[in-house]
């Protein structure tokens, strides 16, 4: 078990270099072209709401993959940066400080990193599974307290009418722009996490994934690690949540529901969670899922469906579309399964 | 103090049926490692279930038998079918159980709807019974006493009956000593010629019945509607943080302090009701990160 710990995720990597080189250029071509060929739907439902749940996705792939922690308090997260925006901001409903866009931002990030610094804080008080009965209990408890709270959260109607600022004469709410906005944020977060993962802290958080005992041996202070993981998954599941309430132009319990925090498990799960790539994958099918499944099968039975995919690839492919994808290539892809 | 002892029973009685949903879930996470977030889904499925046969035979103790048989049924099919492939990985198990959770809820609010189910229990079940407190004297002296509804009486009973019940299941049956020992050391347990899988199957077969009961018990006093199941799931995982994950005492601890944290929160303060559970569970992992029962684990 040790062998393959320790050449599994680094060795492949050189000769892979060249090839990941090529695809990452392929993709950054067709996803700057992407706007002017596609329609302003696909261009704002599609394609932006693809890189938000990415986005979101990858703060627990993050997490899950490179630090063997499963949180399903990556939606809350977001979700609380989103009420920040709404409460902060400008937006109808409940209390709106009316604050301007360079300060409710920075606010609504800062406090939705602190909550899932707490979420790291009480999840690492114990170790492996028990890292999701906690983060669930948590997402369900926030869910309630905010459709039971009406001085903050304005109870079960929530916020409406949450929209960008227009800065530089530009609306980022329009697809084009909007689409931009998410492509930058997804990819400063995907580039991010890539380079975090080839780091010092990123290698010893893997190391401590796959062995804390040593790692607590060594010398290294394995608890550190962990909420330094969360407060960083916490930082972009927050730029995310920003994004996502603006997408949605409001925010109720409804956003923050265990159903919410369970897909994002599932578009982290079904994409693969052995690199950042993974998440992406799992949204760009959970979308196109979620608007095209209606053309073929009968929409109000999309759970279903969704669950049953998800079951598919649960025991099919532990290490998801990512993982079947390089299993089908050339390249004979490490047995090691989900972390 | 009226309001205060209403509170007091209400608490005990929520209690009692969060100990009938979480000690199914701890007794299946204590011997399989298998964390079942689909249990909320089996309580669910059992209250429907229940209703339907309820509301066929007429007859309420059918509907409780048959919901709990049903998911009793369900669970050693879950076991046998899926859970048993995959041992050992326990994220996986995990994982397989959020996607059945899902399928279930999509398919019960297909099957029933988002419509809200009342029972109709026995006539003798139903109304209040007066109990020996006295809450004031009426002029000419007779004691006006406190009227509590039966039904609420009832599902206190039926918790205490089944928590005494799995207690001598656990501790004084050949069965319930192969749990303990399979809780301890499955490895051992099965070099000793003992099938585990077959013991696997019969905890499963309780622990999900258990559900089932709760489902249609539950269901009676309160009602089922889609969401319920994941309300359930919560106040299981709540009360096994609280109490221990894998005990069963500490199931009947941990839904104690819930039960009443949540039944004086919703009546002292309401909007922040939520906010004292959760305060609890984070002074247990805080304190006591194995539970209040829990064995620290190796």
């Amino acid at each position: 078990m040790t062998e393959a710990a320790t050449t599994s995720p680094t060795a492949s990597a050189p000769e892979a270099i060249p090839m990941s080189i090529v695809g990452h250029l392929i993709a950054v071509v067709l996803l700057l072209a992407f706007p002017f060929v596609a329609t302003d739907f696909f261009t704002f439902q599609i394609g932006a709401y693809t890189l938000i749940m990415g986005t979101i996705s990858l703060s627990l792939m993050l997490l899950a993959g490179y630090g063997g922690m499963v949180s399903l308090a990556q939606m809350s997260v977001a979700g609380l940066a989103g009420y920040m925006i709404a409460i902060f901001g400008t937006s109808a409903g409940g209390v709106a400080l009316g604050w301007p866009w360079f300060l409710a931002i920075p606010a609504a990030v800062i406090i939705g990193t602190l909550l899932n610094v707490v979420v790291g804080l009480l999840a690492i008080r114990t170790e492996g599974i028990f890292t999701i009965v906690i983060t669930l209990a948590i997402a369900t408890a926030l869910y309630y307290f905010a459709q039971q709270n009406y001085d903050i959260f304005n109870g079960h109607s929530g916020f409406s009418g949450v929209a960008p600022a227009h800065v530089l004469w530009v609306d980022w709410r329009a697809p084009k722009p909007f689409y931009f906005l998410s492509l930058a944020v997804a990819a400063l977060s995907y580039a991010g996490v890539l380079y975090l993962s080839r780091t010092p802290f990123g290698l010893a958080m893997q190391a401590v994934r796959d062995n804390p005992r040593r790692m607590e041996a060594i010398g290294f202070n394995v608890p550190a690690h962990r909420i330094a993981a969360y407060a960083v998954a916490g930082l972009i599941a927050s730029v995310a949540g920003v994004l996502l309430v603006w997408f949605d132009g409001g925010i109720s319990p409804g956003s923050i529901s265990v159903d919410r925090a369970i897909k994002v498990l599932i578009i982290a799960v079904v994409g693969g969670m052995r690199h950042p790539a993974g998440p992406f994958l799992g949204a760009i099918l959970f979308v196109l899922l979620q608007n095209f499944a209606i053309d073929f099968v009968n929409p109000e039975r999309f759970n279903t469906y969704i669950g049953l995919a998800f079951l598919l690839v649960v025991l099919v492919s532990p290490d998801g579309l990512l993982g079947l994808i390089r299993r089908l290539g050339a390249a004979p892809a490490s047995g090691k399964s989900l972390p | 103090m009226k309001l205060f002892i209403l509170t007091f029973l209400n608490g005990l009685t929520l209690a009692a049926l969060y100990f009938l949903v979480a000690s199914g879930f701890t007794l299946v996470f204590g011997l399989m490692r298998n964390v079942n977030l689909a249990h909320g889904s089996l309580y669910l499925l059992g209250g429907y279930i229940g209703y339907e046969a309820a509301a066929f035979s007429n007859n309420w103790f059918l509907g409780v038998a048959a919901g709990t048989l049903a998911m009793a049924i369900a669970g050693v099919l879950l076991q046998v079918l899926v859970f048993r492939w995959m041992e050992g990985q326990e994220l996986r198990q995990t994982l397989v159980t959020i996607g059945i959770s899902i399928v279930a809820a999509d398919l019960m609010l297909a099957v029933w709807s988002g419509n809200t189910y009342q029972f109709n229990p026995p006539a003798w079940l139903i109304g209040t019974t007066q109990l020996p407190i006295v809450l004031a004297h009426k002029p000419d002296g007779t004691a006006v006493l406190l009227p509590y509804p039966t039904y609420r009486l009832f599902l206190l009973a039926a918790g205490l009956v089944i928590g005494v019940g799995l207690w001598l299941f656990i501790n004084k049956t050949r069965i319930g000593m192969m749990i303990r020992a399979g809780v301890d050391d499955r490895g051992m347990l099965d070099a000793s010629g003992i099938n585990v899988h077959v013991v696997f199957a019969i905890v499963f077969a309780i622990g999900a019945g258990l559900a089932g009961f709760a489902g249609v018990v539950g269901g009676t006093a309160l009602s089922i509607a889609p969401g319920e199941d994941v309300r359930y799931l919560l106040a299981s995982l709540v009360v096994v943080i609280v109490g221990g994950l894998g005990s069963v005492t500490g199931a009947a601890l941990g839904a104690l302090i819930i039960g009443l944290a949540e039944q004086f929160g919703l009546a002292y303060f309401p909007t922040y009701g939520i906010v004292l559970t959760f305060v609890i569970m984070v002074a247990a992992l805080a304190f006591r990160p194995q539970g209040l029962m829990g064995r620290a684990r190796v």
